[in-house]
């Protein structure tokens, strides 16, 4: 059974890098006509907080340009910088940014230095089901709780029941900042459950009345948002567009289009139609929030 | 025409054992620098895979590949597939192997021919969506009934997975019923058993060797099964015995961390590490199970 199964397994890959082979092929026959607008095809990996966010963006682009193809796959952060790093994606969406190792790889497999554009503004939510009592956490207080230190609600002021703990799998990036941001790089606690995707965090969240995930901002339906409290006496900030883009929210991130190299064709026409104001319009209708205007 | 189309089937038998044999042989070269690369040993080693890590002065069995210190410890995520795969194993074996029974002998032939390719269509449900069904469904009966801490667990990714093997078990084990000849049942009630007698005596240790092997097969079919526990069972590494918490299986694990790594990095040979054992352990207990069921049907032949 197992045998059948890996064959099967095996004999879609191969189909898969055939396929993306003949893609390769068309794409360069498509570069080489030149002239006007750039009707190619390009493909656009990564971060699953961004999918929905890049499918917006490719579905009014694709509108406008019909010559050109947008292919925009989720997978996680690391996997589109994976990706990049292998050479099967043309630009990788990233919930955070490169780390310096992986920089390293993209300048040593592809020839050029990442870049990194800032192409939205995020703010990392902290969801608790909608029963729950609480309403506000310390970032010290949501450290010690998912490196499981603290284990019952009662410590927090709410009912005696243990803490459940949500999270993401390691290759997100929502996943790395976090750990990064809010567990100064220690090691999440055994327990977390981790879950493909925010949505099934805000899922689990929102079934579990003792439950307690993260995710990006978007993904707030059936569950509640914390306030958010820098530490045990600042004060109690929600997350949204004001606080993300003057930066008193503590968990405020960007989110990246990373490229190997300055984006070339396609790409770059993408990139800067996402950085103009259409494409940054289209940014607040899917629950996040667009840059700063400088 | 005849030696054509003979050939034809070699060669096509030939190509599935080949690429079996191919990808076996893929798999284990891309885990050996596990064993024998002094860049993969700067994160992680064999004995550190199998060795609690120490942590603060406690020994702590921890999966934890993204981190400042890389812990790639497997006992958690093979404690993970035993608890999921026993749970499957314990629900499916005795519901599928009563069912055989009940087709195979004393079900009328209508109710036979209806019941039979029903059950079997069972196989044909995909796994995402028995996955689904218990992430949905499943993980809120179970935390009713029997107030598991975590929503996701053991228990119900083991159920989903009962439901992707009862098909296998009952499919083979009817046939194995099926196939024991009916002169031992006519035999058994001359001598004077009752029906459960007979049932239970002669036909069932008969049909011993072919039951075992579907169980076999829903063995491998639940270790091996990916989606439904992915889906299902929270995917915490815990080492704990307790069916009610969440629970990380070696396949879940692959198939959520192998999208990530860096071709070439020590998580990714560990991974296909971790593949390798996989297939160590099924093919392990597929020979030791083979080698009973053949003493069993030699003990049979031996006993006529």
């Amino acid at each position: 059974m197992i045998h059948r199964r890996t064959a099967i397994a095996f004999l879609a890959v191969s189909a898969v890098s055939a396929l993306s082979a003949t893609v390769g092929c068309a794409r360069k026959s498509g570069e080489s006509k030149g002239g006007g607008a750039p009707s190619s095809k390009i493909s656009v990996k990564g971060s699953d907080t961004m999918v929905i966010l890049g499918q917006r963006w490719a579905e009014e682009y694709m509108k406008q340009n019909p010559a050109s193809t947008i292919q925009i796959a989720g997978g996680g952060s690391g996997t589109g910088i994976a990706a990049l790093i292998n050479g099967s994606t043309d630009v990788c969406q990233a919930s955070r940014p490169l780390k310096p190792k992986e920089q390293g790889e993209v300048k040593a497999k592809r020839g050029h230095e990442a870049v990194e554009t800032r192409v939205a503004l995020d703010a990392l939510a902290v969801y608790v089901n909608a029963a729950s009592p609480i309403t506000a956490i310390s970032l010290p207080d949501l450290a010690k709780i998912y490196l499981g230190e603290t284990t019952n609600w009662k410590d927090l002021g709410g009912v005696d029941h243990a803490i459940i703990l949500y999270g993401r799998e390691n290759n997100s990036g929502t996943y790395a900042y976090f750990k990064e941001h809010v567990l100064s790089n220690k090691d999440f606690a055994a327990a977390t459950q981790t879950l493909a995707g925010t949505s099934a965090v805000a899922n689990a969240v929102k079934g579990d009345a003792f439950g307690i995930g993260y995710g990006g901002i978007a993904y707030l339906e059936g569950v509640r948002a914390l306030g958010v409290k820098k530490d045990a006496t600042s004060p109690t900030v929600m997350p949204s567009l004001a606080t993300a883009q003057d930066g008193s929210y503590p968990l405020g991130r960007y989110l990246f289009f990373v490229t190997a190299g300055q984006p070339q064709g396609l790409a770059k026409a993408f990139q800067e139609w996402v950085l103009s104001p259409p494409g940054q319009a289209v940014i607040e209708s899917t629950g996040y929030y667009p840059l700063p205007k400088t | 025409m005849e030696r054509f189309a003979e050939a034809a089937i070699v060669a096509v038998a030939l190509l599935s054992i080949v690429s079996v044999a191919l990808i076996l042989i893929f798999v284990g070269k891309e885990a050996l620098p596990v064993l024998f690369s002094s860049l993969v040993h700067e994160e992680v080693t064999p004995a550190s895979m199998i060795f609690p890590h120490d942590v603060n002065g406690h020994a702590v069995f921890s999966w934890q590949p993204v981190s400042e210190v890389p812990k790639y410890n497997i006992l958690p995520l093979f404690l993970g597939s035993l608890k999921v795969t026993v749970v499957a194993l314990l629900f499916a074996v005795p519901t599928s192997v009563a069912a055989a029974v009940y087709c195979a002998e004393y079900a009328s032939h209508r109710v036979r021919e209806f019941l039979k390719p029903a059950l079997e269509l069972m196989a044909g449900v995909p796994s995402v969506v028995a996955g689904f069904f218990a992430l949905v469904v499943l993980a809120t009966w179970v935390q009713n009934a029997f107030g598991t801490e975590h929503r996701l667990n053991a228990v119900v990714a083991g159920l989903g997975l009962a439901f992707a093997t009862c098909p296998v078990i009952f499919s083979v084990s009817e046939d194995a019923l099926r196939s024991v000849p009916q002169s031992y049942r006519t035999a058994a009630l001359a001598l004077g058993s009752t029906p459960t007698q007979a049932l239970l005596r002669v036909i069932l240790p008969a049909a011993m060797p072919g039951i075992g092997a579907g169980i076999m097969l829903g063995f491998g079919r639940a270790i091996g099964e990916t989606l439904i526990v992915v889906l299902a069972s929270g995917n915490a590494a815990l080492v704990d015995a307790n069916l009610g918490h969440s629970t990380r299986t070696v396949t879940a694990t692959i198939a959520q961390e192998l999208g990530e790594v860096v071709v070439g990095s020590a998580h990714y040979h560990v991974l296909f590490a971790l593949g390798s054992l996989l297939f160590l352990v099924t093919f392990v207990v597929n020979v030791i199970t083979e080698r009973a069921l053949y003493r069993a049907r030699q003990s049979l032949k031996g006993s006529r």
